[in-house]
Formats: structure tokens, C-alpha cells, sequence
């Protein structure tokens, strides 16, 4: 997709950087101290669908490429982490590292098929591909069908921290998110990031130029892909139980709604459009299908009057006062 | 009891026959993708939104107005699409300058909203919707008792492409519409209203789907989420034939269901898979689709 | 009479003893009930049990010990995942104290794994699964109404024992499918009858024809639906359509609640022989309970989920106000103890066993001619009561570690 309407970030000059210093850090104590006044669950909710989200920005924000799919990396990894937990045993660090990976191989497979098309044909390809997973997920023995993985242990951390304490896998998920966000960060603005964006803005350019649009373009989709399997994993640490809601492309529309909401190609958007569906779900959560209508209307509004989002819409403001979001 | 390559050959021709029948539906909806994708190149997330609708209006008619199924047959395609025409002249027409993904996450968008609106108001268990009284009971064919509902539903599809076909094949509103995919501006230029042609082309487009939506209420009765899973697999569908012709949609359509129901005999487990893988191989070896035209 | 006897009782103790003497958390008692309200089997359970429910806490007089008593709702959609959030949410951050209803075992089971970890009671009704009772028992986890080991024992020794020997199955493809499918086929393997497939259908599930082929062409006698609510329904719609009851099969529901009957209609559902907890025509205390039910649900009678769901909540208020406290391990304590009596007549000579299984007396019941029928809701002919102890899988055969040994 292309983003005329925001501005690419670019790097800052010394000075601002002490106030996108002091901006993150107000950030960080925030979600340090956020569990003494909310609910914790509800936290950790919200912080993997962030971390779902910021992957998922990763391609629509800075290569231009709408995945309709990534519900697939999100739920199998959910899956392989759940089932690793409980069946093999394993420590939850490596049991969401293993999510990962596989999601990162799922990716790499989707994407060289995917990217072999672009816009709208890329859409419905990941969209087609996430239903067969979805299919494969129903139906293969180990996933429990529609019942999903129950009762998955949270384990301890390192085999020592005990994960069943609310506060101890809050600070778990917490830094998860938060290494993964700088990893995006850093990926962005790293030299392979500026690649990506004139990809992004101008692909015939960028061939021209003599870069292997495809490789990059690869690469940004197993990167996505890896993350977004990382915060399936999570969730499923956390609510102790993967099942097909998370590979339904339901998780796959709702990853778009939450970017587009929070401002694609932005690097807080994806977080505060999270927290913000998040927070509409669970307080229209004994409603049922209000939700979906709700979510649908936000999607209109966002399409049709609110295309740079939240933190797009912010933007300008922050960053006259020298903080890049 | 006889049997081919191993398989019981009433089991092999019924789901064959029950293939087909998914195959009309197939072939109706993404005739109808490929018809709005034409001229407007847009996605249209909402057709099985309003393939649902289609089937809700004909239910709605019966119960509030008592309209009897045939006449729903004809007022719930033209009541759909006018609801449609609402939209394109709203929404979407707004988009058209901007990135073509926008106009897919904007039907995408309506379709949570109709989507959420009927389970809010009927639930998601399903409302019977009676099989007309001049198509009930069935004929014994041998190998199977076929409803004569669902043959009167792949000859009604089947009427319904190929008159399509010809519309935009053979008359000068079909010609027009076909010059208008190439050059929209070209056409303008010559006096015809282009954006009026856009507007009932996705009328029609979303026609097509209400009606399929009917000819569905009698057999999979009238239920929110019938469209949305559905939608999915037409997608796949239209990958597989690309969005190069009418006829490439309609053709991949039967075809696709008839391989389904192949599957469903000789490895049922795949049977809700085997569209999708072969969309992969498709991709493989042609990434236009089979009836594209370049990349 | 006993209610009355215990709410003079309940007065007795307020008036008497210090109210300090009973410890409930936030001087409030929360009853949440978890239930389908949209989907495949809202007409069975859904607002029907919400409405039971507030009647117990109606009978009861609102209040245990003084302390008030609500009832909260709210809609699972059939899901695991949200099941699960929104009973982690009630008892973590809403005070509730028990959750009641529960339909569709994957829900049932997710929200068990939760009470079972923050020690809180849970009332299964409406979910079937006998794994509630074995690997997925708890201390304070209680299976109420029926399960597929009953619903098998009834069912299926009838069919067999008229003659239905060979069987082929349309089954859900989820926990609750898969255990009634194996309850079934135990059953019909013991009294000699024959194997010849299944199929699984996704859930839920509104074509079959693809399924029902499948099962035409295995030849068996009977097509045992091991399904629920609209998918059995529709598969028995659906039969008719493609000839499968012309062509001398007969289809065997095993699992049909009154409300699936009142929506085939007397004429398609005729002769049909099923298993039930309950059935509201049956006496007079029945008749008399449904009547008030029916008077707040537009008319409907209630299925065995509605007038269980009344019964648990029922019986858990009573053991609150003996344990006079909302300690969850207290309360399913005092609910083993109590003798199980309510006004809606369903638990008959009911008992809670120590996997959580109340036990009490099933009935084998055959779906009226439209002939026999003497005017709404009148659907069923009780052929025979099964008692409790040959209903229910034998505590000999139980998984559950609580049993011992």
C-alpha cells in the first residue's frame, strides 16, 4: 500500500534524540507500572497483539505489501509453542522461541509464493494460503480440532522464575514486546530498511538501481512473519490455551484493523491501535457480534476519513517537538 | 454394487453431482468478482456479504411480505443491488484515485458490518428456508436420489453465466463494457458515462451474488455466516483462473467444485484443502492463473 | 417443603447468629452463567438458562445469609478461547463465585481448567462430554445434567436391541462428537451389534449431503448422529431430502433435546427414540416448574438444560448458606453432603459422587405421532426410567484421580 500520506520517518539529529529518550522512557515506566491499576491479562492481551500488530507493520507500513493472511504465523505458532509446552515439557523461553522459528519457516514458504504477485493478488493469495493452514489446523490430530489446546503450562522462565505469578509473566511478555519493537526499530532504520521503503515507494526504481526487490521483499516477510508467530506464542503462554480463533482470518482482518487504526507505517500506531481494539472487545464482550460490527464501522472510518491513523495523525505534532512514533 | 478405479460408483457420481452443484455456486460469485474487479479493480470482500443478504431478502420476503421463492428470485437480486449501487455511490466511488487495496479493506470493513448486523438480529443457527413446492422431492437416478432443487440449481447457474457471457460478449453494451476495462478514459472521450457504467456494473456484479444467494437458502439455509466462508475459497477460485475472462471464471468455477467432490471420495480429509493447494501449483507454473493475461 | 424449611432456616441463622459467623467475599454472591446466546445451541441453552437460573435465585429469596445474590451473564459463541477470557476475567477482576450452564464441551473444558486453578465451583450443564468427569474432574467442578455415557446407555441399547445392528456415524468434530461417537459405539459393540464407519463433520455444520451420501453408501442400518442442536437438524432434514429414510436406513439421534423436536416438527421427528434428563410433561411438579419457566420464555417449555442449570444453581445456593462461607473447596464440600431436592423436579433420587458426577434417575423416551399429540410441546412418551446408577458410567470405570481406588 502506498502511504502518501506519511512521511517517512528519518533519523534525528542529536538533540531530539534526548527528548525521543525521555519519550520512550515515559513509555517504558508506563508499561512497568501498568499492573498495579489494571488488569494484568488485559495488559498482556494487548501486548501481544502490539507485538502481532508491529510485525504485521512491518510489511503494509514499509514494503507496501497487505497480507490477508497472517492470522496463519499468529495461530500455528500458538499452536507449536502450546503443544511443546505441554506435551514435551519444555521451558517456556524455548518453547516460544520454537513458535517462532517454525512461524519464520512458514513465512519463508508463504512469502516465496506470495510475493510472486503484488497488491490485491497478494491479498488474497496470503488470504487463501492462511485458509489452508486453517484447514490443516482443523483437522490435523495434534491441534484438538475445536477444542483447542487446553490447560498449556506456563512453565518457569530459565527453570526458575515461576510464570504462574500474574506479575512474573506480565514482566516476561513485557520484555518480550519490548526487545522485539527495538528489533523492528532497528530493522527499519537500518540500511535494509531504507532498501524496503524505496521498494515501498517506487519498485521499478529500485530494480533499476540493481537490488534484488524479491530477496528483500523475502526477507521482510520472514521477519514478519517470525514476530507475529512470537506474539501467537506468547498468547498462548498466557492464556495457557491455543485454539482456532487465532488462525481464523478473523486474527487476520483484526491485525489490519489494529495497523490501520494506529497508523501504518508508524512505530507506536500498531501498539496504541492494539490496546484500542483490545479494549473494544472487552468491553463489548458479552455482546458478541456488536463487536464485529464495531470493528467493520472502524475499518469504514479509517478507509474513508482516517487513512494516516492515530499516531499518523499525531505525528506532526510529536515530531515538531523532535520525537519520532 | 459397481464400482470404478475401486470407488463405489454411486459414491463416486453422487459427490461428483453435490461437486457440481458447489461449482455453480463457484462460478456465479466469481463471475461476479471478476465482472467488478473488471472495471472498477476492486476486490469486493463484501460479495459474500451480500450473497448472504441475497438469501436474508429472500427469507425476509417470505415471512413479512409472503413473496413465494419465485418472485424472490427476482426482487432480492434487484433489492441487493440497489443496496450495493447505495454503496458504490457512498464509499467506494471515493476511493477510486487511491491505492486499489483501500477499496478491498473498505468491502472488507462492510462486510464485518452486514455481517455482525444480521447475526445480531437472526443469530448464527440458521433459518430453514422450504424448498419450493414445484421443485421438491427427487428423481432416483440409480446410483443416487438426487433432490430436483439442487439439479434446478446448476441448470439455473449455468443459464445465468452463459447468459452473462453473451451479454458482454456479444451486444454493444457488452462491448462497451469490455472497451471500458481497457481504456476508461478513451471511452469517456467518447461520449459514454463511464461512471454510470461503473456503478451498474458492481449493481450487477452484486446481482449475481444475491441471486446465488437465493438459489443457496433451500439447501443451506439462511444463516449470517454462509457468505464469509464461502468468500474465501471463491477468492482461490479466482486466483486459479486469473481475471482475464468471463468465461476463464466460469469454467474454473464447475471445474473446482467438481474436483472437490472427487476429493471427498477419494481422500475425504483434503476435500476442504484441495482448492487451496491447487491455487499453490497454480501459482507455481502460471502466477497469471490459468485464463490471465500477463502478470 | 425442604425449601421452605431451609429458607426458615437461612432467616433463623440471620436473625440468631452473628452474620459475622458467614465469610462471603465482598459481601456478594456472583453467579455467572457462561452459555451460548447466538449460535447452534442458544434455543436449547442460551436465555432459557439465564432465566433458570434467576428463578433459583428467586425460590431461594435472593439472598444467603443476608447476603445478596446476582446473576451475570454473557456469550461464549461455542468458543474455547473466549470462554476461557471471560471466566479468567469474572473470577480475577468481577468477584464471581461460580459459573453455571457451560453448553458445548471445548468451552465447559476450558472454563474447568480455570476453576480448577483459582479454586472456584463451576455447574456444567449443558456440555455432555463424560471427559468432565474423568481426566478433567475437580474437586470443585460439577457435571449436572446428563452425558454421553447416559445419553449411549439409553439411546443405543434401544436401537440395538430392536434391531439396528449395524451403524455408520455423522459425527462433530470436536471433543464432545468424538466421546459420544465412542460412548455409542461401546454400547452397541456389547450387545453385538456392528461397526461399519464414520465420518466427521465440521462444527458447526449446515450441508450434509456430502456426509449423508457417504453413510447411504456404507450400507449400515443406522446413521447414528453424534451430533447437537442445529447440526442434527439439519442432518435429519437432510436425510429426507436425499431419500436416505425411503431407502430403509434409519437415522438414530443421539443426543435430541425437546427443542430440536418442536423445530422438526412432530411429522419428521415421529418415532424417534432419544435419551433425556427431564422432561416437563411428566408429572406434576414438573408440569408446575416448566409452567413459570414457560411463562417468562414466550411459551416455550424448557429442555433438561434449563431445568438442570435451575437444579445446580439451586443446590450450590443451599451449600453456600450451610458452608456459610463462598470458600470454594467449603462450598463443593457441602454440595456432596446436602440432599439434592428442587422445585423443578428434575433430580430424582439425585447424588453428587466424588467425581463431580450427580447422578440421577434418565429416561428413555420415544417423539409421539402427531396423532398422539394432545397440544403444544406435547412430544414424548417416557418408555422407561433408567435409573441413575445404570445410566451413568460406573465409578469403577472412572479416569478421574479424585476416585479412590
Amino acid at each position: 500500500m502506498t502511504t502518501n500520506s506519511v512521511t517517512t520517518p528519518s533519523v534525528g539529529s542529536t538533540k531530539p534524540v534526548s527528548r525521543q529518550a525521555i519519550f520512550v522512557g515515559i513509555l517504558l515506566a508506563l508499561g512497568l507500572i501498568a499492573p498495579f491499576a489494571v488488569y494484568p491479562v488485559f495488559l498482556m492481551k494487548g501486548l501481544c497483539f502490539a507485538l502481532f500488530a508491529a510485525a504485521f507493520n512491518l510489511l503494509l507500513g514499509y514494503v507496501g505489501l497487505l497480507s490477508f493472511g497472517h492470522a496463519m504465523f499468529f495461530g500455528w505458532s500458538a499452536y507449536i509453542t502450546a503443544h511443546a509446552a505441554k506435551e514435551w515439557g519444555l521451558t517456556p523461553e524455548i518453547a516460544v522461541l520454537l513458535g517462532t522459528f517454525v512461524a519464520a519457516g512458514m513465512g519463508a514458504v508463504v512469502g516465496w509464493l506470495a510475493i510472486r504477485r503484488q497488491g490485491i493478488y497478494f491479498a488474497m493469495i496470503t488470504l487463501a494460503l492462511a485458509q489452508l493452514m486453517y484447514f490443516v489446523a482443523l483437522q490435523a490430530p495434534f491441534t484438538h480440532g475445536e477444542d483447542g489446546i487446553q490447560g498449556v503450562p506456563r512453565g518457569h522462565l530459565f527453570g526458575l522464575i515461576d510464570l504462574n505469578e500474574t506479575m512474573n509473566m506480565y514482566y516476561f511478555v513485557f520484555g518480550i514486546f519490548v526487545l522485539a519493537l527495538f528489533f523492528l526499530y532497528r530493522v527499519i532504520n537500518s540500511p535494509f530498511g531504507q532498501v524496503l521503503k524505496a521498494i515501498r515507494d517506487n519498485e521499478p526504481r529500485a530494480i533499476s538501481l540493481g537490488y534484488q526487490v524479491h530477496r528483500y521483499k523475502l526477507i521482510a516477510f520472514v521477519i514478519s512473519a517470525g514476530l507475529s508467530g512470537m506474539a501467537g506464542s506468547v498468547k498462548s503462554l498466557v492464556f495457557q490455551l491455543a485454539s482456532l480463533t487465532d488462525v481464523h482470518w478473523h486474527a487476520s482482518g483484526e491485525v489490519v484493523l489494529m495497523t490501520l487504526l494506529g497508523g501504518v507505517g508508524t512505530i507506536f500506531g500498531p501498539t496504541a491501535g492494539a490496546y484500542l481494539v483490545v479494549t473494544i472487545q472487552n468491553y463489548f464482550a458479552t455482546l458478541g457480534s456488536w463487536v464485529t460490527i464495531i470493528q467493520g464501522v472502524i475499518f469504514v472510518v479509517c478507509v474513508l476519513a482516517f487513512r494516516a491513523g492515530i499516531i499518523g495523525v499525531l505525528r506532526p505534532f510529536l515530531k515538531k517537538r523532535g520525537i519520532e512514533a | 454394487m459397481m464400482t470404478l478405479f475401486g470407488i463405489p460408483a454411486a459414491a463416486l457420481f453422487g459427490q461428483l453431482l453435490l461437486g457440481l452443484i458447489n461449482g455453480a455456486f463457484y462460478a456465479v460469485l466469481s463471475l461476479g468478482l471478476a465482472l467488478i474487479f473488471g472495471l472498477l479493480n476492486i476486490i469486493n470482500f463484501s460479495h459474500g456479504a451480500q450473497y448472504m443478504m441475497g438469501a436474508f431478502v429472500a427469507w425476509l420476503g417470505l415471512t413479512y411480505l409472503g413473496a413465494n421463492y419465485w418472485v424472490a428470485l427476482l426482487l432480492a437480486p434487484l433489492v441487493v443491488a440497489a443496496f450495493g449501487i447505495v454503496l458504490e455511490r457512498t464509499m467506494l466511488s471515493r476511493l477510486y484515485k487511491l491505492d486499489h487495496l483501500y477499496g478491498l479493506l473498505l468491502t472488507f470493513g462492510l462486510a464485518l458490518i452486514i455481517e455482525g448486523v444480521f447475526r445480531n438480529l437472526y443469530g448464527i443457527s440458521g433459518i430453514p428456508y422450504a424448498v419450493p413446492k414445484e421443485l421438491a422431492g427427487g428423481w432416483n437416478l440409480g446410483f443416487m436420489y438426487l433432490p430436483i432443487y439442487r439439479a434446478w440449481v446448476v441448470i439455473a447457474s449455468l443459464v445465468l453465466c452463459i447468459g452473462t457471457w453473451l451479454l458482454i460478449e456479444k451486444t454493444k453494451l457488452g462491448a462497451y463494457l469490455r472497451a471500458a476495462t481497457e481504456n476508461p478514459a478513451l471511452v469517456q472521450a467518447m461520449g459514454i458515462n463511464v461512471p454510470i457504467m461503473i456503478t451498474l456494473t458492481y449493481g450487477f456484479g452484486v446481482a449475481l451474488a444475491a441471486f446465488a444467494g437465493v438459489l443457496a437458502a433451500p439447501i443451506y439455509s439462511v444463516n449470517p455466516l454462509m457468505g464469509s466462508n464461502l468468500i474465501i475459497v471463491v477468492f482461490a477460485v479466482v486466483v486459479i483462473g486469473g481475471m482475464g475472462s468471463i468465461m476463464g471464471s466460469i469454467v474454473t468455477g464447475f471445474m473446482l467444485g467438481l474436483l472437490e467432490g472427487l476429493t471427498k471420495v477419494i481422500y475425504p480429509e483434503a476435500a476442504s484443502t484441495v482448492i487451496f493447494m491447487v491455487m499453490v501449483v497454480v501459482l507455481l507454473i502460471k502466477p497469471a492463473g490459468l485464463f490471465g493475461k500477463g502478470a | 417443603m425442604l425449601k421452605k424449611a431451609l429458607i426458615g432456616a437461612v432467616a433463623l441463622t440471620a436473625l440468631t447468629a452473628a452474620q459475622a459467623q458467614a465469610q462471603y467475599s465482598d459481601n456478594k454472591i456472583k453467579i455467572g452463567v457462561l452459555t451460548d446466546l447466538s449460535g447452534t445451541y442458544s434455543d436449547l441453552a442460551g436465555k432459557g438458562a439465564i432465566v433458570a437460573a434467576q428463578m433459583a435465585v428467586e425460590d431461594f429469596g435472593g439472598k444467603v445469609n443476608g447476603v445478596p445474590v446476582e446473576i451475570v451473564s454473557a456469550d461464549h459463541q461455542n468458543k474455547a478461547d473466549i470462554a476461557s477470557s471471560i471466566a479468567r476475567k469474572w473470577y480475577d477482576a468481577e468477584q464471581v463465585d461460580a459459573i453455571a450452564e457451560l453448553v458445548t464441551t471445548a468451552a465447559a473444558i476450558a472454563v474447568r481448567e480455570v476453576s480448577k486453578e483459582k479454586g472456584k465451583i463451576d455447574l456444567v450443564s449443558g456440555a455432555a462430554s463424560t471427559a468432565l468427569t474423568n481426566a478433567k474432574c475437580s474437586t470443585t467442578g460439577f457435571h449436572w445434567t446428563y452425558d454421553t455415557a447416559a445419553l449411549a446407555n439409553g439411546t443405543a441399547n434401544a436401537v440395538v436391541k430392536n434391531g439396528g445392528k449395524s451403524w455408520y456415524f455423522l459425527t462433530a468434530d470436536y471433543a464432545f462428537g468424538h466421546d459420544l461417537q465412542a460412548q455409542t459405539e461401546r454400547v452397541v459393540k456389547a450387545n453385538g451389534g456392528e461397526i461399519k464407519g464414520a465420518v466427521r463433520h465440521p462444527f458447526p455444520n449446515s450441508d450434509f449431503s456430502s456426509f449423508l451420501l457417504q453413510a447411504q453408501a456404507s450400507g449400515a442400518q443406522i446413521i447414528g448422529l453424534a451430533n447437537a442442536g442445529a447440526d442434527t437438524i439439519n442432518a435429519i432434514k437432510q436425510a429426507k431430502e436425499f431419500g436416505i429414510t425411503q431407502g430403509g436406513q434409519s437415522l438414530a439421534g443421539m443426543l435430541v433435546f425437546i427443542t430440536d423436536v418442536h423445530s422438526l416438527g412432530l411429522e419428521t421427528a415421529q418415532g424417534m427414540m432419544m435419551t433425556t434428563g427431564y422432561y416437563w410433561n411428566r408429572d406434576d411438579e414438573t408440569r408446575a416448574w416448566s409452567k413459570r419457566w414457560s411463562a417468562k420464555m414466550d411459551g416455550k417449555m424448557p429442555s433438561m438444560v434449563h431445568a438442570g442449570t435451575y437444579s445446580s444453581v439451586m443446590h450450590y445456593l443451599k451449600a453456600l448458606a450451610a458452608a456459610k462461607t463462598d470458600d470454594g473447596m467449603k462450598v463443593a464440600e457441602q454440595m456432596r453432603a446436602l440432599p439434592i431436592k428442587d422445585a423443578s423436579g428434575f433430580a430424582i433420587n439425585g447424588k453428587i459422587r466424588a467425581d463431580g458426577r450427580m447422578v440421577h434417575d434418565m429416561y428413555l423416551a420415544q417423539v409421539k405421532k402427531p396423532s398422539e399429540s394432545k397440544g403444544p410441546w406435547d412430544y414424548y412418551n417416557i418408555v422407561r426410567t433408567i435409573p441413575g446408577d445404570d445410566a451413568y458410567q460406573s465409578l469403577a470405570d472412572s479416569k478421574c484421580d479424585l476416585v479412590k481406588k
